[in-house]
């Protein structure tokens, strides 16, 4: 196996799992922690293989919550880390997530949705962990959740994830299902020139004017990591700019305001989406992962048959894209929901579009893609009732 | 002790038709296990090829009551149900005597489900956990465990120019649990069903939590030819490397001692997941290997007094 695992021609033909992989090294991912799960455990097996040969370092953890801590740990020495789970490692892994989110510590989780809760469908698909991205662990905290569809788009989107935690300092969630990271999908590798990397902000003060939440620098302190001569304190305990315990209101409050308003104040442009035939559209589907690939072509079919419907597909799932599903739902009628959950980015839709409108869900959770055919149903449905 | 015939006439309570793999060593062991009582039983599993193989939809393997929660938490939630039958059965509630078995592979017991064994031990709840131990995480594909020896290959330590396999000493769980001084602690090999049937019947007699750790070969994991099965645990018997013994109230006895030592090589030969190991450059994996071997066995003959 070559080193890229890539036979040169810059054509590949792999699993979704083994994209996400090679586009975190692409990204500049040297340590990697994680847990044996079904649909995601690929991921660990190529990151096994291929970090030692980027010198980078793969570690098994002993189970879900210390891989968290694991990666946690490590970018606090300045590299670049991720693990890879699904939807009971996920839960597992929440109480850690929670703290990368207060002490500010940049990383990657993928969630592989499989069906739920609890052990649920190990092989098979699910949707439905895209609320508990938002909110599952305690306590306020933005979200940064993209969940790309295709698997040149898994590339970008995982270099994205890396990107966007830098950036912000926060934990990022990359939201992929069972279908996608198991189907094996021909793609070009993405060329180093087709994206950028984002580095975290190093201190530009010395060791001893340094402070881990220095918000002079914004509202991203820059951060400092292990082992090159900065002493800081690193807590989940609510903290002040030196890092140490806090119980002021008044801290508490406007630095739990900051850390939401770093990524907030972004929101609209963090939002990446893709229109499609939505122009003059009567009915829009808004869909993400696997399920948008299923929607477009319902959307196609229904075009055929002289249905105005277009698809909002989501790249973002969080923050999600306010403004643009508000102006959205001021030009068309209607809006359907395919998604493999009982119904949980539709109430975002809902709350967005703001009107009072039909829009109604496709909803499976029986392990299985939702047809497009189910989907094209439903815009007929929608389409006739007006 | 239930001789061989007595067992056999027992009903059975792990019925086949289950999906574990052809020449999989963990049927055996779970049927010889939950023939060992004639009281009621209540069974609970942690994730991994046992319950995965013994409970797809529509059907069920077992005929006792039976509970799987989690990767992590077999010996927590049994202990739930040990502590309420207990009073249930206090207040006349519950007349009948029921039994509590907990199964985990190396996984579900090495790694994720160690600190729910160790507060359930510790608690000293009646019931027996009897490990599974496939040396690996099979159920998902042979990822590495605690409990995979040095020089194993795994889909997470695999083997390449920068890697012999999994690094590190395996860990010995056996010994943990006896440093929780529960009335009963075993290891045991497949192959010897006497000295198996015998723990189990003891660990399911006494007065509190009891642990036997069974090595269960694994033929896709291992990758050795499916009717090599007891050979295997055999030969993990006869090389030293999963001796056979028990700790009884405190007191460490030995079980088997072979006549004569077979070399680790014996064990390794016959196992793709050891294959590399074999060529010049990583023989001193076996070498390492032997040593652990030999530290280990010196140590189990001291506690059993046969040093």
């Amino acid at each position: 196996m070559s080193s890229d695992r890539s036979d040169g021609s810059g054509i590949v033909f792999w699993q979704g799992n083994e994209v996400v992989a090679e586009a975190a090294i692409a990204a500049g991912c040297r340590f990697y922690a994680g847990y044996p799960i079904t649909p995601s455990s690929e991921i660990a097996h190529v990151m096994a293989e291929r970090l030692p040969q980027v010198g980078g370092k793969f570690i098994q953890m002993e189970d879900e919550i210390a891989s968290m801590g694991a990666i946690i740990g490590a970018s606090l020495t300045g590299v670049k880390s991720m693990t890879a789970t699904s939807g009971p490692g996920f839960s597992l892994k929440m109480e850690n997530i929670g703290y990368a989110y207060m002490a500010e510590v940049p990383c990657v989780i993928v969630n592989v949705m499989r069906g739920g809760p609890s052990t649920g469908l190990p092989t098979a698909i699910g949707q439905s962990d895209v609320q508990q991205a938002r909110w599952g662990t305690h306590g306020d905290h933005p979200t940064i959740a993209l969940a790309p569809a295709f698997h040149r788009e898994i590339y970008l989107s995982t270099i994205k994830a890396f990107n966007l935690s830098e950036k912000y300092r926060i934990p990022v969630m990359l939201m992929l299902d069972e279908v996608l990271a198991h189907m094996s999908e021909g793609m070009r590798v993405p060329e180093p020139s087709d994206y950028h990397l984002v580095d975290r902000v190093k201190p530009s003060v010395t060791p001893e004017e340094y402070f881990p939440y220095d918000t002079r620098f914004g509202d991203v302190p820059p951060m400092a990591s292990y082992f090159e001569g900065f002493r800081f304190h690193v807590t989940g305990l609510n903290h002040t700019k030196t890092g140490f315990p806090t119980t002021n209101p008044d801290i508490c409050q406007s630095e739990e305001e900051r850390m939401i308003r770093k990524v907030m104040k972004d929101a609209d442009a963090l939002a990446e989406y893709e229109s499609y035939l939505l122009d003059d559209a009567e009915i829009a589907i808004y869909a993400f992962g696997s399920t948008a690939r299923g929607a477009r072509g319902a959307v196609d079919e229904a075009r055929k048959q002289g249905i105005k419907v277009g698809l909002f597909r989501a790249i973002t799932l969080w923050p999600f894209p306010d403004k643009a599903i508000y102006a959205l739902a001021k030009r068309v009628k209607a809006f359907v929901v395919p998604e493999v959950n009982l119904g949980q980015m539709i109430q975002e839709v809902e709350r967005a579009a703001h009107r009072d409108m039909p829009i109604v869900g496709v909803n499976k959770v029986g392990g299985i893609p939702i047809p497009p055919s189910e989907i094209l149903s439903k815009i007929k449905e929608v389409a006739k009732n007006g | 002790m239930a001789k061989l015939k007595d067992l056999a006439l027992r009903p059975e309570r792990l019925s086949a038709g289950h999906r574990l793999c052809p020449g999989c060593g963990v049927p055996g062991i779970a049927r010889l296990a939950v023939r060992s009582t004639e009281d009621y039983l209540v069974v609970g599993s942690a994730t991994g090829c046992l319950e995965v193989s013994t409970t797809i939809y529509p059907y069920s393997a077992w005929k006792c009551s039976f509970i799987h929660n989690a990767f992590e938490n077999v010996a927590a939630t049994v202990s739930g149900v040990e502590a309420a039958y207990l009073a249930l059965k206090r207040r006349g509630k519950v007349k009948e005597n029921f039994k509590f078995i907990c199964f985990g592979g190396d996984g579900g017991t090495y790694d994720i489900g160690l600190q729910s064994l160790s507060g359930a031990m510790e608690r000293g709840h009646n019931m027996v956990y009897i490990c599974y131990d496939n040396e690996a995480y099979q159920n998902t594909g042979n990822q590495r465990s605690s409990s995979t020896p040095r020089g194993s290959n795994t889909t997470t330590t695999p083997v390449g120019k920068l890697s012999s396999g999994k690094t590190g000493r395996r860990k010995d769980l056996t010994a943990i649990m006896a440093a929780h001084h529960i009335p009963y602690v075993a290891q045991a090999t497949a192959d010897n069903w006497k000295d198996l049937s015998r723990k189990f019947e003891k660990a399911l007699e006494v007065e509190g939590p009891a642990f036997i750790n069974v090595l269960a070969p694994c033929v896709p994991g291992w990758k050795y030819e499916e009717k090599e099965t007891i050979n295997m645990s055999r030969l993990a018997a006869k090389t030293c490397f999963w001796p056979s013994f028990e700790v009884d109230n405190g007191v460490w006895k030995l079980n088997f001692k072979p006549k004569e030592k077979l070399p680790i090589e014996d064990f390794l030969k016959p196992q793709g997941r050891f294959r590399h190991l074999f060529r010049p450059e990583n023989q001193h994996v076996i070498a390492e290997l032997q040593q652990e071997v030999d530290e280990n066995w010196e140590e189990i003959l001291k506690r059993c007094g046969e040093k």
